[in-house]
């Protein structure tokens, strides 16, 4: 058997978790409402990966799940950010 | 004769293939970010058209379903068998409802002629083409996503009833629920990018 000391986590966590995703979810919406012309898709982009975040760590396990499967994460979201750097620095400066 | 398992690998296998999902749906992501950037006025007048209403509840529906699976983990783990088939129902029925929503959405749109190809569509600005053509697509395959995923999910609930999704023995559950999850993490993206930014 390769059952090595599972995680259990309580039903409780998961409610706070989707309470705190919930709020998230409200304070992007709220944001909207007011202008902040350039910045509102910034704002936008930043709470979504914060709620990401949340995703990952806690209903995705990362947060219980060996560091290799973060790293794998990190590894991935890094070359995509990479990407689209280089798309851009490519389409802004033709 | 114990029979070989590795839930570990199995899990890791899985993450593989939440990868190239993501670079799927970032290579979509990438071309909006590009169109917007370059058609800035036409997006953001062309997002006005989509109902930010339903696009919130769909919001709130699958933050829900996400946790029901999430927490279906735990009733497994636990052994409680009735509150994990009850749990992942739960989910079954928020994809029910976004699924719902979706039709009335797309029906909607559909009714007044905006979809891609219509006579309507090809006579409006190229920014607004752009704009609901990349709408349709990228719902579209998330809805795609979804579809297969409540699938997934269902099969997932029949076998923690039979019990072969049992405490020593969950993978399929856990596989199954990461997948619904991306399928949530990939919408926490799409809501304000097309709903919200107008």
């Amino acid at each position: 058997m390769t059952h090595t000391e599972t995680h259990i986590t309580d039903y409780r966590v998961y409610g706070w978790v989707l309470f705190a995703l919930l709020v998230l979810t409200t304070i992007t919406i709220t944001v909207t409402w007011i202008d902040l012309s350039a910045l509102t898709v910034l704002v936008a982009l930043m709470i979504a990966s914060v709620k990401s975040f949340i995703v990952l760590k806690y209903f995705m396990h990362l947060k219980f799940e060996s560091r290799l499967f973060t790293v794998f994460v990190v590894m991935v979201l890094s070359i995509y950010l990479l990407v689209i750097g280089l798309t851009f620095f490519d389409y802004l400066l033709r | 004769m114990e029979i070989h398992r590795d839930d570990i690998g199995a899990r890791l296998g899985m993450w593989l293939f939440i990868f190239t999902e993501i670079l799927l749906f970032g290579g979509l992501f990438l071309v909006y970010a590009v169109m917007r950037h370059r058609y800035s006025v036409e997006f953001h007048q062309a997002a006005h058209q989509l109902n930010a209403f339903i696009g919130t509840v769909n919001t709130v529906v699958l933050l829900l379903s996400s946790a029901t699976v999430a927490m279906s983990i735990t009733a497994v783990q636990r052994g409680e068998k009735r509150k994990g088939v009850l749990l992942l129902f739960i989910t079954l029925l928020c994809a029910g409802v976004f699924l719902f929503n979706k039709y009335l959405e797309w029906g909607h749109k559909i009714s007044i002629g905006l979809y891609p190809g219509s006579d309507m569509m090809i006579g409006l600005k190229h920014g607004y083409i752009l704009f609901f053509s990349l709408y349709f697509f990228m719902t579209g395959l998330h809805m795609l996503h979804l579809v297969v995923g409540s699938i997934i999910l269902t099969i997932v609930m029949l076998k923690i009833q039979t019990g072969s999704i049992n405490p020593g023995k969950y993978t399929l559950l856990e596989n199954g629920g990461l997948y619904w999850h991306l399928v949530d993490l990939i919408w926490i993206f799409l809501f304000p990018l097309l709903y919200l930014i107008t």
